[in-house]
């Protein structure tokens, strides 16, 4: 249906053709149908994010056995919000209730990685097969990159002195009426739209314009099978874009349609949602820089393999 | 009254801050206000996603930087 109106708004309406209504047709087209899946997505999110908090999710993961708790913290993770400037409370509140720092780091890969704009992104430029494939494999990351931290024994490397606390924690309770919930999936909604759409707009843009115009083969030259580095480098260019996630995967989307192999994509991907450079400045406070390193080393190696192993069997 | 906000200095805290006192203002109630910016003391709370929202000890919100509305109805009912 939408692809119908957009085709007749820029080849019948305004008369385009060639590259330019290609470029035109492709870019009104992208930008709808990802601003639609961002704002339905973000809302479904945030509407159910309203039942479980980042106090709930403490709660629930106290006393939890190691590996049960990676995979329970990893699975929290896709519907928990993340911001990085939270991640402080959010270690030593999780010290503090006894959680593995191991389970803790689980929580922490995952939750940015399953972020719902990057769900909502994947879904709309690669459907749901590439979607469910990323998320799978970001959780795999999390719970494998939680376990190994969890067993090299870094607690030492925690920088500041937590006092565990004794017993059960009493959950921090908010009673919230249903109408409450969706003003406030609506509010958060509104403001992360707010922030993204037009990085949207530019990402779009600029694929666009790729889409158009950028020869496939100067593409697969450097990105696709040709590159035996490709994933290297994609995942070192992906740790400095958290921020622009929602500018980026346009970009992506049209750099595999030209050529740029599906793991090598998926790699570059996960780096720019799971290591944020923001956030290793912000945990440096707190945690020592052998602690980060390992951190980012670990999860590094992780999206690394992934992409390679994609790029074997696709 | 006491409203304390907590918060480690993120922009969500600052506004939320800002809108109390806004709202304490238009309320016209005697209220004592602290900004509690110390972790620790913020982790006494069990609030683990900031800015958090205290009144009168008890934590009314988390994670969220509230309109002064929603402020407002925080302090008529407690």
């Amino acid at each position: 249906m939408w692809k119908g109106s957009v085709d007749y708004l820029t080849y019948d309406l305004l008369q385009l053709e060639g590259h330019l209504g290609n470029a035109i047709n492709f870019f009104i087209y992208d930008t709808l149908k990802i601003w639609f899946l961002l704002i339905t997505i973000i809302f479904v999110v945030s509407y159910l994010r309203t039942h479980f908090n980042t106090e709930y999710v403490r709660a629930h993961l106290q006393g939890k056995s190691q590996l049960y708790g990676n995979v329970l913290a990893a699975l929290f993770g896709i519907i928990t919000p993340f911001c990085s400037c939270s991640a402080i409370p959010l270690f030593l509140g999780f010290i503090q209730a006894r959680i593995p720092i191991g389970v803790t780091f689980s929580f922490l890969i995952s939750s940015p990685m399953n972020n719902e704009i990057a769900i909502a992104l994947l879904f709309g430029l690669f459907g749901w097969e590439v979607t469910a494939i990323y998320i799978g494999f970001g959780l795999l990351v999390s719970i494998a990159g939680g376990f190994v931290i969890g067993r090299l024994k870094m607690e030492k490397y925690v920088l500041m002195d937590v006092k565990p606390m004794d017993g059960e924690l009493e959950e921090v309770k908010i009673k919230l009426s249903m109408k409450e919930r969706i003003k406030e999936a609506y509010v958060y909604t509104r403001d992360i739209f707010k922030e993204i759409y037009l990085y949207v707009v530019l990402g779009v843009g600029i694929g666009a314009i790729i889409h158009g115009y950028v020869p496939a083969d100067f593409i697969a030259k450097y990105a696709g099978a040709e590159n035996p580095f490709a994933v290297l480098v994609a995942v070192i260019m992906g740790i400095p874009m958290y921020s622009n996630a929602a500018g980026v995967m346009p970009l992506v989307e049209v750099l595999t349609g030209k050529g740029m192999l599906l793991g090598t994509a998926l790699s570059f991907m996960m780096a720019v949602t799971a290591l944020s450079l923001p956030e290793a400045m912000i945990l440096k406070k707190i945690l020592h820089i052998k602690l980060i390193g390992t951190f980012f080393g670990i999860v590094g190696l992780g999206i690394i393999a992934i992409g390679y192993l994609f790029n074997l069997i696709l | 009254m006491k409203i304390e906000v907590l918060g480690t200095g993120c922009p969500k805290c600052i506004a939320l801050e800002a809108t109390v006192k806004q709202a304490i203002a238009s309320s016209g109630k005697f209220v004592q206000l602290e900004k509690v910016d110390d972790i620790m003391k913020i982790m006494e709370y069990q609030v683990l996603s900031t800015p958090g929202l205290v009144i009168d000890g008890k934590v009314v919100s988390t994670g969220k930087a509230l309109s002064l509305n929603e402020v407002m109805a925080f302090m008529d009912k407690a």
